[in-house]
């Protein structure tokens, strides 16, 4: 950590924040500290975690109890030092969660707004300029509610960006967004900052956003930094597998790690060599072993084959034995490695399932829960 | 039907409104942020005409602008004559009488605004004059309108504290409603009733106006 801030000491954030919120028995408190280049962090955590109050800490809304924030040499606020920069002094750019686009002005007053101290046609060219780039420039006199979501995304973000400011709060801005809107401005946003260079705070509570965008990620939990590192590194270690764990899987199988993908948040695994399947990322190397469970009732069973499924995993085998326990019917299907399967009556019956017929079992990534091999 | 007492309220009530559009404007702010912990007192004094008999009122102001008060006498020093009886302190009293009819309206629709919009144009670098001019205000217009005809439509119905402070001067101090007045001490009932049917009509016409605008129906009228 210390390293990379020497490279870039010009422009990196430094952060030591202490903020306690005493609300009779709920109180909650934000303790963190940490260094982020240029380039996009992520702050990741659950929603009450403090990613919001760490931000509005460093756009001067809220003020901390005690600390220090600066960006390069210039320092924002310093408890010690007695020093705490007005909100409007400490060019920050602050993309807030509904964005706050002002609803009585247009597309271009809001993105113009930032720019009061410019001539007029100094801030008509400036504003010009920076709707080109985020692909907006035709929507300049219509008024927020006027546009569909994306396009408020790029004006919120635009707005922020014109004022050429030193660091970049974004709060969950993409979140309402659709893939492949949510990549695209994604993209104009790294176009953006490859000219720039500021650090970028990105919050978020999605896992898949913290994979596609990352390349640091700060783990926040109830007001703490729990992990920092690459998404791989923070992300979940696979859990330690106990007595109690494993009585909850009726399938455990060892595995072995066939390939990590990174950018999806999801790894490969090979089952005996004879099943593969598609996992949650966990913290792992290629080659590594590891266990997997899988409930019985997370497994759907077809008896053609399925298309056009979300699912990631789909098995094909033959019914072994079909056995009713209770209220539940217990199938034993054989893929190359045995597996156990429960469904409810009727649906045994609709399926018109007997021992030897040919089956298809459908895996969610999700249902594939990653345990260390004892 | 005594067209001077008409001409004398409407002048008194468009400017008892205009001044407390303006004056208005910063207290409510303040009603509006401040943090202070004794803003409720502050709070207390301007809603307190709401409450006091207009009598109770008027006495005290007509007793402010007194020659036996520092205030009158300051005045008198200042300009020779006092402002009790004259058409300079029915202003004065009138608008601390309808002050919070004005700045409760205001003080509203400010506390409305989005605090995350007044967050965005001070992290874009606006000061707090320019992000009330320019976001707080534009946004709180239907409560400025409101609070500017509520103020205006007050004044022109008070009676107790024109009578107390400008007593009955025609062409001075005579407003509507103590026009009517006399005519009913002096039983001329057909003029008092002609007389009060205007002011009942202004007064109806004035509040409709407030609804409407409140429901929004102001920017269908307008075609916005």
């Amino acid at each position: 950590m210390e390293s990379a801030v020497v490279t870039r000491e010009g422009c990196s954030i430094s952060a030591r924040v202490c903020k306690r919120f005493a609300n009779g028995a709920q109180s909650f408190e934000l303790d963190v500290g940490f260094i982020a280049p240029a380039g996009i962090t992520i702050l990741f955590g659950p929603s009450g975690a403090g990613k919001t109050t760490l931000l509005d800490c460093i756009a001067g809304l809220t003020r901390p109890d005690a600390g220090k924030i600066a960006i390069g040499g210039r320092v924002l606020f310093d408890q010690v030092g007695g020093i705490a920069l007005a909100v409007q002094r400490r060019r920050v750019g602050y993309v807030f969660q509904d964005l706050a686009l002002f609803p009585h002005l247009s597309v271009e007053e809001n993105v113009g707004y930032g720019l009061s101290e410019l001539t007029g046609m100094e801030r008509r060219r400036r504003t010009a300029a920076i709707l080109d780039s985020f692909r907006i420039a035709d929507l300049g006199g219509r008024k927020p509610v006027e546009i569909s979501g994306g396009q408020r995304q790029r004006v919120a973000l635009a707005r922020a960006l014109v004022t050429d400011p030193r660091v970049l709060l974004l709060d969950e801005p993409l979140a309402a967004l659709d893939a492949a809107t949510k990549s695209k401005i994604v993209e104009d946003l790294r176009g953006w900052n490859a000219a720039h260079g500021i650090p970028i705070l990105y919050v978020t509570h999605s896992r898949e956003e913290v994979f596609a965008l990352g390349e640091r990620v700060l783990v926040l939990e109830n007001g703490r930094i729990i992990a920092m590192g690459t998404p791989h590194q923070v992300m979940s270690a696979p859990r330690q597998e106990t007595v109690a764990q494993l009585a909850g899987f009726e399938n455990v199988f060892d595995a072995v790690v066939l390939a990590i993908h990174e950018d999806r948040g999801t790894m490969s695994c090979g089952i005996a060599g004879k099943v593969e399947l598609e996992t949650p990322l966990v913290r792992a190397e290629v080659g590594s072993k590891l266990r997997v469970g899988i409930r019985a009732g997370d497994i759907l069973l077809a008896t053609v084959r399925p298309q056009g499924l979300s699912a990631r995993n789909l098995v094909p085998g033959k019914v072994v034995s079909v056995a009713q326990r209770d209220v539940i019917v217990v199938a034993r299907v054989d893929c190359g490695i045995e597996v156990e399967v429960q469904m409810t009556l009727a649906a045994r019956d609709s399926l018109q399932l007997r021992a030897g017929g040919e089956v298809w079992l459908v895996i969610k990534t999700h249902s594939c829960h990653l345990m260390e091999a004892s | 039907m005594d067209w001077q007492a008409f001409w004398l309220t409407l002048r008194l009530a468009v400017l008892v409104a205009l001044v407390l559009a303006v004056a208005g404007l910063p207290v409510a702010y303040w009603i509006s942020f401040s943090r202070w912990r004794w803003k409720f007192v502050a709070e207390a004094v301007v809603a307190l005409p709401i409450v006091l008999p207009p009598t109770v009122l008027g006495f005290y102001v007509l007793l402010a602008l007194g020659p036996r008060s520092p205030v009158g006498r300051f005045w008198q020093g200042l300009t020779g004559h006092t402002l009790a009886f004259t058409f300079g302190g029915l202003v004065i009293g009138s608008i601390i009488y309808s002050l919070p009819f004005a700045v409760q309206p205001f003080a509203a629709s400010f506390a409305a605004v989005d605090g995350r919009l007044i967050a965005a144009s001070e992290t874009l670098g606006a000061s707090r004059l320019r992000t009330f001019f320019r976001v707080i205000l534009p946004l709180s217009v239907p409560g400025l309108v409101t609070g500017v005809v509520l103020s205006f439509a007050h004044t022109l119905g008070e009676f107790g504290v024109v009578l107390m402070v400008g007593g009955d001067i025609p062409g001075v101090t005579r407003t509507v409603s103590i026009d009517i007045y006399d005519k009913v001490q002096s039983v001329d009932y057909a003029a008092a009733n002609a007389t009060a049917l205007v002011l009942l009509a202004i007064s109806f016409l004035v509040l409709c106006l407030v609804y409407a605008l409140n429901r929004r129906v102001w920017a269908i009228l307008t075609g916005k």
